[in-house]
């Protein structure tokens, strides 16, 4: 198996493990957190890019997120390869491009470094935020969130079926890319002779499956509509504690300049 | 070509999501006037395919490099623009909560940058026009490579509008599509090699498969015909599309560079007038952070950034004082029950 294919696999595994622990942030309620992480990234990422403080308060949450869950936070880093590049690519030019004058701290600081780095962090912070949310919250829990969004059923009902497949795919891909790999030493990805009959393969078993899982749906009495994702999943108080505490310290984050109130009382 | 949250504003985010909804909405309806359920499943186990399979590199002969399928062109090839649409969108949802590769936030923007050119463009204006009297080996690898060039060349297109809207990068609005539109356009040449490919490989083993070629058995390479005119005629109308933009990109070039010029021009007055401490001393009452304690002397504004660093640490020990305690006080409550 190819290294992107592993790494996948180990990725999709290592999330389904970490969600479906039973642990006192999983246990919160989809919808809450759904609404808690949409809030989180949409107010960290309208922060001026100037406002390097202000933005940094915002780790409180992915902080205080990983440590109540349990999760490591090293690890959780990784992810950000996949997004950072571009981001990097359109924020490397900020210091040249960007002369502006900016005190931060009391030093003259280039505006554009500033930008920069406010681009990194919104980054960073986002995808962990994001990241919190899947390793706190089997897919399924979401998309029954969704569902009390009023999402339409098609919707659901297919990333449902996305996800269930999504292993088996990257499997059999996997076995296919090991195979071709066996059979073709030393070269870096599939020719171009074999790009149609070897994915052609899989595409056709693919259709076949679907139709497959479609007609044992509908022997086990597929309506169109997916009952079981009717949980017994009532919104508690706690879950609306935990939802208002959160939507107001990521105000108050958003609104008081809180580094800076709480660095001034050491003001020396 | 997947934005991260980072990458754009609220207000960006929440137009292109109502862009989006609108054409997830109508996609619904006309999925379900199609009333075929038996798509569903097939929706759902082909976006796991295409996920599975953007994992496979392709080689592309005579460089190093590698590509691979081209989502929304094969999808709605094989679903249609409508099905292939909303399989799209579970594509980048699951792509951008379990790989980040993507975001929450920027789900609209990626939507409509990937899935509504790939799917609604690519298979309204390019496959079916170029399929209308049918199918054959030729047509299926032109609309191929046309849809996927074209397509991919209006979604970077959109990348760029979104990204300069939200001000998040310094680069010039002519600098930053001249950078992205000829690399999308090799991209999108080898993706449609691999994805026409595929398909030719569909269109002779199970042609009945192919988006708007229900009658199959009645149609041949033969019959069909590769038609130069029409794939002249759409090659054409590609090349005025982008020609278009093209060359709006250069005449927008002076303003493009007064834009950036605006957003330097202050500094680069300045600094011409040698003043950047006084630019800097104005800019203070104005753009600066820390307004209350930023002094002008060196030793404070040293004190000044202590305090803010150590105002950091305070707020990182708060949050994980009270975050460990009380996870303590939970184990604790736990165990006791």
């Amino acid at each position: 198996m190819t290294d992107k294919i592993s790494s996948a696999m180990y990725d999709l595994h290592h999330i389904n493990a970490l969600a479906s622990r039973d642990q006192w942030m999983n246990n919160k309620h989809p919808l809450v957190k759904l609404i808690i992480t949409v809030f989180y990234i949409a107010v960290t990422v309208s922060f001026d890019k100037y406002d390097l403080p202000g933005l940094f308060a915002m780790f409180v949450y992915p902080l205080a997120g990983f440590i109540l869950s349990e999760i490591s936070f090293a690890d959780t880093l990784k992810r950000i390869r996949l997004v950072l590049p571009f981001v990097l690519l359109l924020g490397i030019l900020n210091p040249f491009l960007d002369r502006h004058v900016i005190m931060l701290g009391g030093f003259a600081v280039r505006g554009g470094s500033i930008s920069m780095i406010t681009l990194i962090l919104k980054c960073i912070f986002t995808v962990l935020a994001a990241y919190l949310l899947v390793a706190t919250t089997p897919l399924e829990r979401i998309c029954y969130a969704l569902q009390m969004l009023h999402v339409p059923e098609i919707m659901i009902t297919q990333i449902m079926l996305m996800y269930r497949y999504i292993f088996l795919l990257i499997n059999e891909v996997g076995r296919i890319s090991q195979a071709y790999a066996l059979r073709a030493p030393g070269q870096k990805g599939i020719n171009i002779k074999a790009w149609g009959p070897l994915v052609g393969q899989l595409l056709l078993r693919t259709i076949d499956r679907g139709t497959l899982v479609y007609e044992s749906m509908l022997l086990r009495g597929y309506s169109g509509n997916y009952d079981y994702l009717r949980e017994r999943d009532i919104i508690k108080l706690s879950d609306l504690g935990y939802l208002a505490f959160w939507t107001a310290l990521i105000l108050i984050m958003r609104l008081v300049p809180v580094i800076t109130l709480i660095g001034q009382v050491w003001n020396f | 070509m997947h934005m991260a949250d980072a990458l754009i504003t609220p207000a960006v985010a929440g137009t292109m999501y109502a862009c989006s909804a609108a054409a997830a909405a109508y996609s619904i309806k006309k999925v379900k006037e199609e009333n075929s359920p038996e798509k569903i499943p097939v929706m759902g186990v082909m976006g796991a395919f295409v996920f599975a399979t953007q994992m496979i590199n392709f080689t592309i002969p005579g460089t190093g490099s590698s590509g691979h399928l081209c989502g929304g062109m094969l999808l709605s090839a094989l679903l249609g623009p409508y099905a292939g649409f909303l399989t799209m969108i579970g594509v980048l949802l699951i792509q951008g909560l379990l790989f980040a590769d993507g975001g929450l936030l920027a789900l609209g923007c990626n939507v409509w940058n990937m899935a509504f050119y790939g799917c609604f463009v690519g298979t309204l204006v390019i496959w079916l026009p170029m399929m209308k009297k049918g199918f054959s080996t030729g047509k299926i690898i032109a609309a191929s490579i046309i849809g996927c060039m074209l397509t991919l060349q209006l979604g970077a297109f959109s990348v760029t509008l979104e990204t300069l809207c939200s001000g998040i990068t310094e680069l010039p609005f002519s600098v930053f599509v001249m950078t992205m539109q000829p690399i999308h356009l090799a991209i999108g040449f080898v993706e449609g090699l691999i994805t026409a490919a595929v398909l030719v490989f569909v269109y002779n083993a199970r042609p009945e498969l192919l988006y708007g070629n229900a009658d199959a058995g009645a149609s041949s390479d033969a019959a069909a015909g590769f038609s130069y005119k029409s794939t002249i005629a759409i090659l054409a109308i590609c090349t005025a599309l982008i020609g278009g933009g093209l060359s709006l990109f250069a005449s927008s070039n002076p303003d493009g560079l007064e834009w950036s010029m605006e957003q330097v021009a202050g500094t680069a007055e300045l600094e011409a007038e040698g003043g950047i401490y006084d630019y800097a001393a104005a800019l203070q009452d104005t753009t600066s952070l820390l307004p209350d304690y930023a002094f002008k002397d060196s030793e404070s504004a040293a004190g000044t950034s202590f305090s803010g660093i150590f105002g950091s640490i305070i707020v990182a020990a708060l949050c994980m004082g009270a975050c460990y305690v009380f996870s303590f006080f939970r184990k604790k409550k736990e165990k006791d029950i």
